[in-house]
């Protein structure tokens, strides 16, 4: 028995025998060809295989991780489809009367030669994409297969590295769990790992020696232990299958709609921090996302993000979500949350304070440039806006005013944007006793009961001395809740709860009763809550 | 012979995806079209051409069309920059 310790990607425990994977060179020979039309046909059959077996690649990618992962599979089609690919090996075969594979595999290397010297690291990176498409048709000619097919018994995959598309492409029926030597934790092939929901290790020593081995990944501990002694594997065998009765409750809920036993259909989100969050959006199965904390851009950096880098990052976020509802919060700094550069002053009440959008509305250079980078990104997916920390609705037409005159420049400069919906956190009473009036404003409120029970009880939440009296149940709160769900209705709004409440399996059922159109809980509460949301009855 | 000037506003410049895309525009007609910028030419409907010709962001390109529609071409040409690229 031997144990290798690497670093985590997903929890979980996979037991199996290890299959050592490695690229395997791809030999090509010359070989002359007398009939040139049959060599041509050849080359047209594996080509429309290859195309067949890409969008079939295309179509399980885009179920299992979403659109733009799926991205590349389709792009490949499109290249083997290529006028000059094609003219160039037809043209080979030919000119030289030589075998298709090596006209395949001469034309990929020439056009994968030019992707390389080109100067742009994009372009440069395609080089690899083209040699993926001619080895598959060479693969395809020399009647072999790829990584596509692991063979009858499921198995544990090791090897140096894999690239984002060998990990999609594999039959995940068969793979158990993957060990690679290579890659990081932030790379595309460990957000894959975690998305397809499969115990994953990286930074092992990975060689030839262990094919074929017994071996247990144990995800909690970032340890595979190779050929282990009878005792360990019963132990794992135990706790496997305790998880898998845990995981399946859930799993079932999958895919199912967020619906009442009487039809009433739920919006069930989830609340993220970063871009990185979203693959467990996305494992979880949310609808959409209800609360992306945009602070991230600006409490991990020394001075303000750019509107460039806030334009990426909320950018690839409404890709990823294809199309999925996206609520972004802008700025809510201050109190808890500090970024030196902001230059701040101490406050004697900061709960109180020159926070979130009091700072922006008094910075407006600062707001700008997030309403522009987040205007930017709506031509890309489903976004909303929601504006944290509003007592008045003067501060709501403020604020309207600024996203439109942002919206005439576009129009006058013709940068794209998207159809947006605006809606404010509902967290101070006063926002609450206004409700009626806010509606008239806006697409939608959510509440953040944290802040909304601190204030409604003048309790500080960070003082540990009063946590016995902070009662996020008190009627006082939900009566708040109660009167915002009533007047966001009447003013037109949908009315969704993204604090730690809406998380709160003992309240959900009382919250759908009533009214509540959305709820945004953290990824692993999503189907939890779903549960509860499919066995409710709200009359 | 329609032309238009248009400068790459994606960040990543013409990549694979969106020209993809046009590949799949252009063939809808009869026209000739073409993209200049970088020093190169490509036609538009050639998908390793158009990549290869290494457009980056804040490039300016000139589309040419030629032929029985070319004015649809062009607008169709247009249409597809400003919402893709």
């Amino acid at each position: 028995m031997e144990t290798y310790t690497g670093k985590s990607i997903l929890k979980g425990i996979a037991i199996g025998r290890i299959l050592f994977y490695s690229k395997e060179e791809q030999v090509v020979q010359r070989r002359s060809v007398q009939d040139v039309d049959a060599e041509k046909d050849r080359y047209e059959q594996a080509k429309e295989t290859a195309v067949r077996q890409l969008n079939e690649l295309y179509e399980k990618a885009l179920k299992e991780v979403g659109e733009v992962n799926a991205a590349i599979f389709e792009v490949h089609a499109m290249m083997l489809e290529d006028e000059d690919f094609n003219d160039s090996i037809l043209n080979m075969i030919e000119g030289q009367k030589v075998n298709a594979e090596y006209a395949v595999a001469a034309t990929g290397d020439n056009f994968s030669q030019m992707f390389a010297q080109m100067e742009d690291e994009y372009f440069q990176a395609r080089s690899a994409d083209i040699k993926d498409i001619a080895e598959r048709v060479v693969r395809i000619l020399q009647g072999r297969s790829g990584v596509d097919t692991l063979g009858e018994e499921p198995v544990i995959l090791a090897a140096k590295d894999l690239a984002p598309s060998e990990t999609v492409q594999m039959d995940k029926s068969k793979l158990l769990g993957f060990v690679t030597e290579l890659g990081s934790s932030n790379s595309h092939t460990a957000i894959l790992a975690r998305t397809m929901n499969i115990p994953a290790l990286i930074g092992i020593p990975v060689g030839e020696d262990l094919n074929g081995k017994m071996a247990v990944i144990d995800g909690n501990k970032g340890e595979l232990i190779v050929d282990p002694d009878k005792v360990v594997l019963e132990e794992y065998r135990g706790r496997q299958e305790e998880q898998r009765r845990q995981r399946e409750l859930l799993q079932e809920l999958k895919g199912k709609e967020d619906i009442t036993l009487d039809g009433k259909h739920i919006k069930l989100f989830a609340n993220i921090g970063s871009v990185g969050d979203i693959a467990k959006v996305l494992e979880n199965d949310a609808d959409g996302i209800g609360l992306f904390r945009s602070e991230f851009l600006y409490l991990e950096k020394q001075d303000y993000p750019t509107e460039e880098e806030q334009f990426q990052a909320y950018r690839s976020a409404l890709e990823m979500m294809a199309g999925r509802k996206v609520v972004i919060r802008t700025l809510d700094i201050g109190a808890d949350k500090q970024a030196d550069y902001f230059q701040l002053d101490h406050e004697e009440n900061p709960a109180m304070g020159y926070r979130a959008i009091r700072i922006c509305l008094d910075r407006p250079e600062v707001f700008k440039t997030q309403l522009r980078a987040l205007l930017r990104a709506s031509a890309y997916g489903n976004l909303a806006i929601m504006y944290p920390m509003i007592i008045s609705v003067d501060e709501v037409r403020k604020i309207k005013r600024i996203v439109a005159s942002i919206q005439a420049e576009f129009d006058a400069g013709e940068i794209p944007y998207g159809k947006i919906e605006q809606g404010i956190m509902i967290e101070t009473p006063a926002a609450v006793m206004i409700s009626r009036e806010l509606a008239e404003e806006v697409d939608f409120f959510s509440i953040g009961t944290n802040d909304l029970t601190q204030y409604t009880l003048a309790i500080d939440r960070q003082n540990a001395k009063l946590d016995n009296i902070y009662d996020s149940h008190h009627p006082a709160v939900l009566r708040m809740i109660q009167m915002t769900v009533e007047n966001g209705h009447k003013g037109g709004c949908w009315v969704g709860i993204c604090g730690e409440l809406g998380a709160d399996t003992s309240l959900t059922e009382d919250f759908l009763k009533m009214g509540v159109d959305e709820l945004s809980v953290s990824p692993a509460q999503v189907l939890p809550i779903r549960k509860i949301i499919r066995n409710t009855r709200l009359l | 012979m329609k032309t238009i000037k248009y400068t790459i506003q994606d960040e990543l410049g013409i990549h694979a995806r969106p020209a993809g895309v046009l590949v799949k525009e252009v063939k809808k007609f009869q026209s000739k079209i073409t993209l200049e910028g970088n020093g190169k030419t490509a036609e538009a409907g050639k998908l390793l051409a158009v990549m290869g010709m290494g457009i980056k962001h804040g490039t300016e390109i000139t589309i040419t069309a030629e032929g029985p529609d070319e004015d649809e071409a062009i607008a169709a040409m247009e249409t597809f920059f400003k919402e893709n690229l």
